[in-house]
């Protein structure tokens, strides 16, 4: 469990409410931006995959959002996040590579489902509050089947060849 | 973000990023470092036309083109200089310098030297990998001695810059490190700097995966937060420096050194000028 | 007085992005070409990106030497089709020339599309994946060889010595690859091939301009190099450091520009032949100080490979705009000498005459190359030796009458090297008497100011300051890169009947106007080519030449290549005037 960010202590459902929103934003922006990096790298391929990501955190965070309509959130969710470590569904930007497959991508996206999944059930086992409880194990399911996903989506794309990493072509300057 | 601005949250960091998309390696820290950048700013609550990001010539040297402020991208090694200049005459804005490695340590060097001892109200970011990306792998002043490249073939020899000594025996107002692969704690620092009055230099480690990819594999485990918590005593500063290997993060020193702005001393009227003239 | 009859040529782009090898295939293939006798050219473009970026190889293949592009491509092979517009402005294509491309990219962007070229679709990516280990720029290579008519060993063979050193186990993989891409292109249709000769030339080179300036610097005697990595001159350095070590020199990576050019100074004040090299931002950092060296008449050399500017500019891109502050840039009165190289073999020889003159004159000689020279590479003749080397007049035996700026007849007074007893004097940009002595007296500046000036203008240049081909009363005044694209034109237009001079200028500065004069004797009109946006060259010959001809300027910008065609264009347009 040493890969999961810091579990905080829910002072009411509003605060893990707004802990869960955040989280789903960061996954998605950090998606759409990865998504980017590989479209501007000409890794079409993985820039799709990374993008359909992107897309499913985002409808998770709109149902997050509809589902808190009405709850005050407060300034928190809107900050979670900027200062203190990545959330557990946020993908790593060190872990890409421009030669990358789609299996390699899905793998990252994998590990962050399960990462996400094994962090709202620590959340569920640790709070004392039964909405929070519940609403933590919520989600830890959903983070689960998520991942039984992207096992599916895994076995259409196979491990990268040996040497996928093997570019014959120097770097290249423009300043 | 779908949560709509609160009172207390003015801006959010995509309203610091522009739409042109970086072409920085993906796996190289810049990507990170651009996000802290953002995440800084809207911590500060910065408006995006109240903030400059000035810049010279490298990899670390583009983020201008990705920042949704006003910027500049200079010349090689100069953007001490271009940032003093606007500061000095413009100082409402807030003022953010971005560089490498090679643009601010070899040919920015002298630039970086007074840049410390002037004291102007900046902060300066310094996105430091080792090595020359943007020519294609030259060793930098921070290179190891004994790192191998084409133009200095088995190595340079010569004992690397450390630029935190640099900065604390120039009088460098804050002083602080960062990683890359920390995004939260590196805009924590930067947030820090910003808001220490005076010239704040943070460097932040930040891995080239194209020229130096033992790097990314192997900051991630040398990098450790400072046992030892931020002075204001230049001595202990220096002292702590002496057994620092480079990979200790966060605040070194924090001054009190009341930052340099020149100031007019009065207003008058250009005619009055002539007086002395008169006979 | 030389007629060169038209080249008979191929010319080749290969595209792709992403990791698909577009660069060293194109190396491959000029590899394979010049083994099978034939020579060629090979530029390369790219997009911002460092790794994975649209990449585009630019070759031309030619039964005889070539050191420029033509006016189009016969083929343009796309490994993919991400971002390729990004080069349209730079394969110019026609109704003759073929596009092949994969059915995997996609429909074919319309930019390129518009050009009205044929085109053909290979399943490269298809066959690609069944060959374990294959590549599809191995594919594509398959396929241009047997386009083109190069037998597909010679392409094997240079795999072999590329990717094969690297990478053993891939050979057998990519051996195939090329044989399936060969095979599948059996049916596609014909596009110019060349005739291979029956025996391959012997005695021929495969070198870059940059390369070729850093061997004519070391051929020609420099023993220490200071330098700052910059576009496109990068490699310059990159390549001297080995090399000098090998030979009894060093080369050390400066901090900056203004460091380089104070390095080589004082290494040239201790007695060692110095070079730096750099690009139009370097240069003009290193401005003060080559006045430092010209005042205390210390030799040294300076490559700028120009690139297009003004400012940070195009880095990657040629263009032909630092004439002026190369010539005029210094402060004060400040004569000294600035040359050229007409072309990448031309580096090599104009670098070495460039040592000979610094050492000789006692001063700044800087060579004006650019990204087009330094950057391609040409298979070529292995140029002849030149004789040119650093002959620094140095004081063998001096005596208490020793003046190291005498005011000699020549303008060269002898050089005391440091360690010679009795010689002792301080070298300095302050203005000075024969000792050396600081002096701000009128008659001592007025005697430097003379000696300096007249060292370089009374030196004898020789046949080396420029190329003049042909007769005719059209002649064509240019310089550097356009050199090569302007003689070119010169034979076409000679095979309609149109015969026109060449002067190409190696020597841009000091200004020799009678040999010009002479070099235009009873030319009616003379086309000034180059490429600048302002006609550096247009305004630099203005101010130093009386021109009794007609004069037209024609001038553009980088960063496009000026190509055969356009200049035979403008010399039908000014004979039919």
């Amino acid at each position: 469990m040493t890969d999961l960010p810091p579990l905080p202590d829910f002072r009411s459902p509003a605060e893990f409410w707004a802990r869960a929103l955040a989280i789903e934003v960061e996954a998605t922006e950090r998606y759409e931006l990865l998504a980017d990096q590989m479209a501007v790298h000409n890794n079409h391929e993985v820039a799709e995959i990374f993008a359909k990501m992107a897309i499913i955190e985002g409808k998770h965070r709109d149902e997050i959002t509809r589902r808190a309509a009405g709850i005050d959130l407060g300034a928190e969710a809107a900050k979670f996040g900027w200062t203190g470590p990545d959330g557990p569904e946020t993908a790593d930007f060190e872990q890409v590579h421009y030669l990358m497959n789609a299996h390699q991508a899905l793998r990252i996206a994998r590990h962050n489902e399960d990462r996400a999944a094994r962090w709202f059930a620590a959340v569920a086992a640790r709070a004392t509050d039964p909405e929070i409880v519940a609403l933590a194990a919520e989600y830890a399911e959903e983070e689960r089947q998520h991942v039984v996903w992207v096992d599916d989506w895994l076995k259409k794309f196979p491990p990268p060849d040996a040497g996928w990493d093997d570019d014959p072509d120097p770097p290249v300057f423009s300043d | 973000m779908n949560v709509s601005p609160t009172p207390e949250v003015a801006f959010k960091p995509a309203d610091y990023k522009s739409d042109i998309k970086p072409v920085w390696c993906p796996g190289c820290g810049d990507h990170s470092v651009l996000l802290s950048f953002q995440r800084a700013m809207a911590e500060l609550a910065l408006p995006p036309e109240k903030v400059a990001v000035v810049s010279g010539i490298g990899c670390s040297s583009r983020i201008p083109a990705y920042t949704n402020t006003y910027g500049f991208h200079g010349v090689h090694g100069r953007s001490l200089a271009l940032a003093t200049g606007l500061k000095a005459a413009r100082p409402d804005l807030t003022v953010l310098v971005a560089s490498g490695d090679g643009d601010g340590f070899s040919i920015g060097g002298n630039h970086f030297l007074h840049a410390c001892r002037r004291n102007v109200d900046v902060t300066y970011v310094v996105m430091d990998n080792r090595i020359y990306g943007m020519t294609k792998g030259q060793p930098s002043p921070t290179t190891e001695p004994d790192w191998d490249t084409a133009i200095a073939p088995g190595g340079t020899g010569l004992s690397p810059f450390h630029p935190l000594v640099i900065a604390l025996a120039s009088g460098a107002n804050f002083i602080a490190r960062g990683f890359s692969g920390d995004i939260g704690g590196t805009a924590r620092l930067i947030v820090d700097a910003v808001r220490t009055p005076g010239f704040s230099f943070v460097q932040i480690l930040s891995p080239c995966v194209t020229f130096r990819p033992d790097q990314q594999k192997g900051w991630k485990d040398l990098v450790r937060t400072a046992q030892v918590p931020e002075t204001d005593d230049p001595g202990r500063a220096a002292r702590r420096l002496m057994t620092d290997d480079g990979f200790n993060i966060g605040v070194l020193y924090r001054g009190k050194r009341p930052p340099y702005q020149p100031r007019p001393l009065a207003d008058l009227p250009v005619a009055a000028l002539e007086q002395e003239f008169a006979v | 007085m030389v007629t060169r009859p038209p080249v008979r040529s191929v010319s080749i782009v290969l595209t792709g992005s992403g990791g698909a090898g577009v660069m060293t295939a194109g190396e491959i293939l000029l590899e394979a070409a010049t083994s099978c006798g034939l020579y060629g050219l090979m530029t390369r473009s790219s997009g911002p990106q460092i790794r994975g970026g649209e990449a585009a190889a630019m070759l031309r293949l030619s039964t005889a030497q070539v050191e420029n592009a033509d006016d189009r491509f016969d083929v343009l092979i796309c490994l993919d089709f991400d971002n390729v517009q990004r080069f349209a402005a730079e394969i110019p294509l026609d109704g003759e020339s073929l596009i092949v491309g994969d059915p995997a990219a996609g429909p074919l962007p319309a930019e390129i599309a518009a050009k009205g070229a044929r085109f053909v679709e290979v399943p490269m990516a298809r066959i690609t994946k069944g060959i374990a280990g294959g590549r599809i720029s191995m594919v594509a290579l398959g396929v241009l060889a047997r386009l083109i008519g190069l037998p597909e060993s010679s392409i094997v063979t240079a795999v072999a010595e590329s990717i094969g050193r690297r990478k053993p186990e891939a050979l057998v993989a990519n051996e195939q690859a090329v044989k399936a891409g060969a095979a599948a292109a059996a049916d596609l249709p014909a596009v110019p091939r060349l005739a291979l000769p029956a025996t391959v030339p012997t005695g021929r080179w495969s070198i870059t301009g940059n390369e070729a300036a850093g061997l004519g610097a070391i051929k020609g005697g420099v023993r220490f190099v200071a330098g700052y990595p910059i576009t496109p001159a990068t490699e310059i350095l990159e390549w001297m450091a080995p090399a000098l070590q090998q030979c009894g020199g060093v080369l050390i990576q400066a901090e900056d520009e203004l460091a380089s050019i104070n390095m080589i100074i004082g290494a040239s004040h201790g007695g060692v032949p110095s070079l730096t090299a750099t690009a139009g931002p370097g240069l003009s950092l290193m401005i003060e100080s080559l006045g430092l060296a010209v005042a205390s008449e210390t030799p040294v050399v300076v490559v700028d490979v120009m690139r297009t500017g003004p400012s940070t500019g195009i880095a990657t891109k040629s263009e032909q705009t630092d004439l002026n502050i190369a010539v005029y840039g210094l402060h004060g009165d400040a004569p000294h000498v600035v040359v050229a190289p007409l072309g990448i073999t031309d580096a090599l020889a104009t670098t070495q005459w460039a040592v000979h003159l610094a050492e000789a004159l006692q001063t700044v000689t800087i060579v004006l190359s650019d990204q087009s020279i330094g950057q391609s590479r040409a298979v070529v003749d292995r140029p002849k030796d030149v004789a040119w080397k650093a002959e620094r007049l140095i004081a063998a035996e001096v005596g208490p009458a020793y003046r190291r700026y005498e005011t000699t007849p020549s303008g060269i007074s002898p050089q005391a090297i440091p360690g010679l007893a009795g010689g002792q004097y301080t070298a300095d940009g302050l203005e000075h008497n024969t000792r050396g002595t600081p002096s701000s007296q009128a008659r001592d500046h007025m005697a430097q100011l003379d000696k300096r000036e007249r060292k370089i203008a009374a030196f004898d240049y020789g046949d080396t300051w420029a190329e003049i081909e042909g007769e005719g009363d059209l002649a064509i005044v240019t310089w550097g890169s356009s050199t090569q694209p302007v003689r070119e034109a010169i034979a076409r237009a000679a095979e309609e009947g149109v015969s026109v001079r060449l002067v190409a200028l190696r020597l841009i500065s000091p200004a020799q106007p009678e040999k010009f004069a002479a070099a235009l004797a009873g030319v009616r009109k003379v086309l000034v080519i180059e490429q600048s946006h302002t006609g550096q060259l247009w305004r630099h010959l203005r101010a130093h030449y009386d021109f009794t001809a007609t004069v037209v300027p024609i001038h553009r910008p980088g960063p496009l290549p000026i190509r055969p065609g356009e200049v035979l264009a403008d010399i039908l347009k000014e004979v039919r005037r």
